[in-house]
């Protein structure tokens, strides 16, 4: 039992549990305290000020982020003085702010402008005094735009202490200030991952997603095009938000009807390549069992995670599955298989993605990525991207009816759409590999053990008497924490899933804004029950993919599959040490 | 120099110690008796001295310091430290200087005495690089201490061991807020901490640490070999000890003078400075840049905290810089703004924003550029910064616009275009 406090916030007494920051204490009682650097899944920064209130006895303003409640404290929240200090630090805020917002990509999010509004800022009084520094635009994923940044730290905050990737810093002192990677340099030139957590807590437009949708409507009006487009599972449990729905709605249908309407040719699903995955690594999980191979075997979906162990742990690259992601099994099945079946040249054929994830266009732009002949995957856009570009088709997404996934790259199971979350890929797997080793059904479906936001989680599954220990990490810092147990030789893990992103693909860096630990959990339960939902949960239920095999791949890990399907790694070790 | 205080009613003994720092010197005028008495008794006991004598941190901050050297005590046992802040960033302040070039030993031996009161094993200098006189004397001082048997093992057989390393810092302002020194030590960016915790719980690598400035540090021997009585009976019965004086600006004698609390400022410029050099006294400026500046009529106000406080006087590092009226008050208002700005690390907005429109806005008034609102404004953006910055200089930033601002907002006024009928007010008791 946690203990209760009562303390005045605004002359009133109100009761609230012990621990708590001002802020929080008086959210609980429906005051909503102005902030930016303040982030509810991050540590205190206490960097931008917006936040202060008075606390009687206290001779300075209080940032109420930073500010723990004690009993008998007497709080105002709203007084002329404080209204003068947070206009105040807005003003001096938008003085350094480029007067872009109509022709910002955070138009209509910005939380800045949401504060402006609110605080009925009518005019800078002070010297307009902005940046003219370069942007970022080195990577495929991400651009940076330093002259927008506030200096909130929340960027760099979940960079350092959520990924633990340590690329953005604060560089420099007083108004020199930069949030910035080391020594100036751009993003392609460190070993950031591309994650893009960055550009999903920023408040305002200082770093964002590389926005495609031109490229998508180039060849959505080419009528020589024959566009396909495929879905990620974590899209269908948050495109809803960015129409104003709840966290957690389910939306496949709309989803579906909504890409139609968009023009695409034929609207699939990344999930039908999902299950394709777990055939895949099951088998050749099972095989490096038998066969001796580099074990604990490790997830290669997150290409985040793929890029953050190409980098920093280049030696344990051969524990890597060498299956491809879904995304790209997608696009090399689109370009073969699909293009042979509906008879048209794969060099007419063009892949979209959309995806909760900003280094998905980092790994649809690799070279190794065109087993088909061409590049697999043209053009990529997250769902805040995807968002934007049914807006502009005006898309009444509220209004839309269900419709459903065309043939056959459409079809998939349960076990695919928990893709999505962490700890999914591993269930996914264990629901397929119990069943192809022990021959026996699987009766009940669900790991529950591997669930959940916990950063590590562990499980041992019995296979025909042989105990299997698995593990799953998401976020990077968590990912790290087990590589170490790796590298060391301590892990006695036979198999290992790792998401970059905290909650998987479903807090991913191009989701809509405002994902927190809260909005993550909506986001899994609806996921959860996506997979409940579905009369088929087990991938090698699968019907297309069953058919896949007959009449293309032949068997799983087939020459052509190696072909199609799975990929090499590179060292991309910044910094080479000897022995 | 001027007056010097007599030995008997003085912590420093300045004039003693002019040009022999040497250990020798520093023991036959008594140093180190106060070691060999506080090793001799209990830790409580030399921290029930420092509360008696009612000695306060002479940094600027001026929190008690038994107070501080019993929250660090009181910590689970471990390992602590007691680190010296000897950054001394504040313009117009050299104190803590003198005493590193000339009574380093009295230094060494409060902060023995404080890691003993403490449990410390580890202590730190952090000086600042501009000063590499002083990390010489430091540095032999600390060896000679060394090869007597005053630091490193078993000090003076007690049983009781410390040693002492320097540290010295990139020169930046900042580092001298005791959190940003803490950084700085640990290599990383010398950034300000969130408090709390407090240093005294999770200070460096998140160990209890002592952080106290050079002159509270070299307060402590004198404390415990004379007794709190004879510390007490030195100030006033509200500011107890002496402090020691950085006057400079357009004054006869510039320089380091050790004043008892309740000497005036008036009396400090007349007496210890001669008085001004050429023309009328103009404005003094107290507590260094972060302090503030004021017009002659206040100057009787004794140098006490309590009196301090009521005349909106910051006593802070104990700078005293004065003007005559040859001087600008808007061009010394602008190199301290311009100071600051450079100075600031950036963390938080009122101060990084804050100082750069301030520094606009009174280049703008020197210029003549700027209109009768960018007064308020500047009076405002001051205000913001001294209400919600998030550290104690950004805070103390603001001090000498606000009082600059109180006292003299004639000479603001002057520079406007738009001044019109307003005739320029002269500042008047």
């Amino acid at each position: 039992m946690t203990e209760t406090i009562t303390f005045s916030l605004n002359g009133q007494q109100v009761a609230v549990p012990a621990g708590l920051s001002i802020l929080d204490a008086a959210a609980l009682h429906g005051v909503r305290i102005p902030s930016l650097c303040h982030h509810p899944d991050q540590r205190v920064k206490a960097n931008c000020r917006v936040c202060v209130v008075e606390v009687e006895g206290q001779k300075n303003l209080a940032a109420s982020c930073a500010t723990p409640v004690t009993a008998g404290m007497k709080v105002r929240t709203n007084s002329p003085r404080i209204r003068e200090t947070v206009q105040t630090i807005l003003e001096l805020i938008f003085a350094n702010h480029p007067q872009e917002c109509l022709t910002c990509i955070r138009n209509g999010n910005c939380e800045l402008r949401r504060l402006a509004a609110d605080y009925g800022i009518r005019e800078v009084k002070g010297e307009m005094a902005t940046d003219a520094l370069p942007l970022d635009t080195s990577t495929p994923s991400l651009v940076r735009d330093p002259n927008k940044c506030i200096k909130c730290g929340r960027c760099a905050e979940v960079c350092h202490h959520v990924q633990e990737t340590g690329i953005l810093y604060s560089h420099y002192r007083s108004v020199d200030v930069q949030v910035a990677p080391e020594y100036g340099k751009s993003l392609s030139d460190v070993a950031c991952v591309l994650c893009g957590q960055c550009a999903a807590v920023c408040p305002v437009g200082a770093i964002h997603e590389k926005d495609d949708t031109a490229l998508v409507w180039e060849a959505l009006d080419d009528p020589a095009k024959h566009v396909v487009v495929q879905v990620a599972p974590a899209v269908r449990v948050s495109i809803a938000e960015e129409f104003g729905q709840a966290p957690g709605t389910i939306a496949t249908g709309r989803l579906v009807s909504a890409l139609r309407k968009l023009g695409f040719d034929r609207v699939f699903d990344t999930d039908f390549t999902a299950d394709l995955t777990i055939m895949e690594e099951g088998h050749e999980l099972l095989h490096r069992l038998q066969s001796g191979g580099a074990l604990p075997l490790i997830t290669s979906c997150s290409p985040g995670w793929v890029k953050y162990i190409e980098h920093s742990y280049p030696e344990l690259l051969p524990h890597v599955s060498t299956c491809k992601s879904p995304q790209q099994m997608f696009g090399a099945l689109a370009k073969t298989y699909y293009a042979g079946k509906a008879g048209i040249d794969p060099a007419d054929i063009f892949v979209v993605s959309i995806m909760p994830c900003t280094a998905k266009k980092f790994e649809s732009q690799r070279p190794e990525m065109n087993a088909s002949g061409h590049q697999d995957v043209d053009a990529v856009l997250t769902t805040r991207e995807l968002g934007r570009i049914l807006k502009q088709a005006g898309v009444d997404f509220a209004a839309l009816d269900d419709s459903v996934f065309d043939d056959p790259l459409g079809i998939s199971t349960g076990a695919a759409a928990i893709f999505g979350v962490t700890g999914g890929v591993m269930e996914a797997a264990l629901r397929t590999v119990y069943e192809v080793v022990t021959g026996q059904e699987l009766e009940s479906v669900e790991f529950t053990a591997v669930r959940g936001l916990q950063g590590i989680k562990e499980a041992t599954v019995d296979l025909a008497g042989t105990p299997v220990k698995v593990a799953v990490a998401h976020g990077l810092g968590n990912a790290r924490r087990i590589m170490d147990l790796v590298r060391a030789g301590l892990a006695d893990y036979t198999f290992i899933e790792i998401m970059a992103c905290p909650g998987g693909c479903i807090g991913g860096g191009g989701q809509p804004y405002g994902t927190t630990d809260t909005v993550r959990r909506q986001r899994i339960e609806a996921t959860y029950r996506v997979d409940a939902g579905l009369a088929l949960r087990k991938s090698h239920q699968n019907p297309a993919v069953a058919k896949l095999y007959a009449e293309f791949l032949r068997q799983p890990l087939s020459e052509i599959s190696h072909h199609l399907l799975h990929t090499k790694y590179r060292n991309r070790s910044l910094y080479k040490l000897k022995g | 120099m001027g007056t010097q205080l007599d030995s008997a009613k003085s912590v420093f003994r300045l004039g003693l110690f002019r040009d022999f720092p040497t250990l020798m010197h520093y023991r036959d005028f008594g140093g180190y008796q106060a070691l060999a008495k506080a090793l001799a008794g209990s830790p409580e006991a030399v921290i029930g001295d420092i509360g008696a004598a009612g000695l306060r941190g002479r940094g600027g901050a001026a929190f008690p310091t038994a107070a501080k050297l019993q929250m660090v005590r009181d910590n689970p046992p471990g390992e602590r430290y007691v680190i010296c802040n000897a950054d001394e960033g504040e313009p117009g302040t050299f104190k803590d200087r003198f005493i590193m070039t000339h009574i380093p030993f009295q230094l060494l031996e409060g902060m023995t005495i404080a890691a003993y009161a403490v449990g410390a094993a580890q202590g730190f200098i952090y000086i600042r690089h501009e000063y590499p006189e002083a990390q010489e004397t430091m540095r032999r001082a600390i060896a000679a201490a060394r090869a007597a048997g005053l630091l490193g093992g078993d000090i003076l057989g007690s049983g009781f061991s410390f040693d002492i390393e320097i540290f010295s810092g990139a020169g930046s302002y900042l580092c001298g807020e005791e959190t940003a020194l803490l950084s700085s030590i640990e290599g990383k960016k010398g950034r300000p901490r969130l408090k709390p915790p407090y240093p005294t719980q999770s200070g460096l690598w998140g160990r209890p640490t002592l952080i106290n400035n050079v002159e509270t540090l070299a307060n402590i021997p004198p404390i415990v070999d004379r007794g709190p009585d004879w510390y007490r009976a030195l100030g006033t019965a509200d500011s107890h000890g002496t402090k020691l004086i950085s006057l400079s600006g357009d004054v006869v004698r510039r320089g380091l003078y050790e004043v008892p609390f309740g000497t005036t400022f008036r009396e400090i410029i007349d007496n210890c400075g001669g008085g001004v050099r050429q023309g009328r006294l103009k404005a003094v400026n107290i507590g260094g840049a972060s302090g503030v500046v004021v017009p002659p009529w206040e100057l009787d106000c004794p140098l006490e905290y309590s009196a301090c406080g009521q005349h909106g006087i910051t006593i802070g590092s104990g700078a005293v810089f004065v003007m005559d009226d040859s001087r600008s008050i808007l061009e010394n208002v602008r190199n301290r703004v311009d100071f600051f700005l450079h100075e600031s690390c950036g963390k938080c907005t009122p101060c990084r924003e804050g100082l750069r429109q301030a520094g606009r806005i009174i280049h703008r008034l020197l210029a003549g550029n700027a209109v009768l609102a960018d007064i308020d404004n500047l009076e405002r953006y001051t205000r913001t910064m001294q209400n919600a910055a998030f550290c104690g200089l950004g805070q103390a930033a603001g001090n000498s616009l606000i009082s600059s601002l109180k006292y003299f907002r004639g000479e603001y006024e002057a520079m406007c275009r738009d001044r019109g009928e307003a005739a320029p007010k002269e500042a008047t008791a």
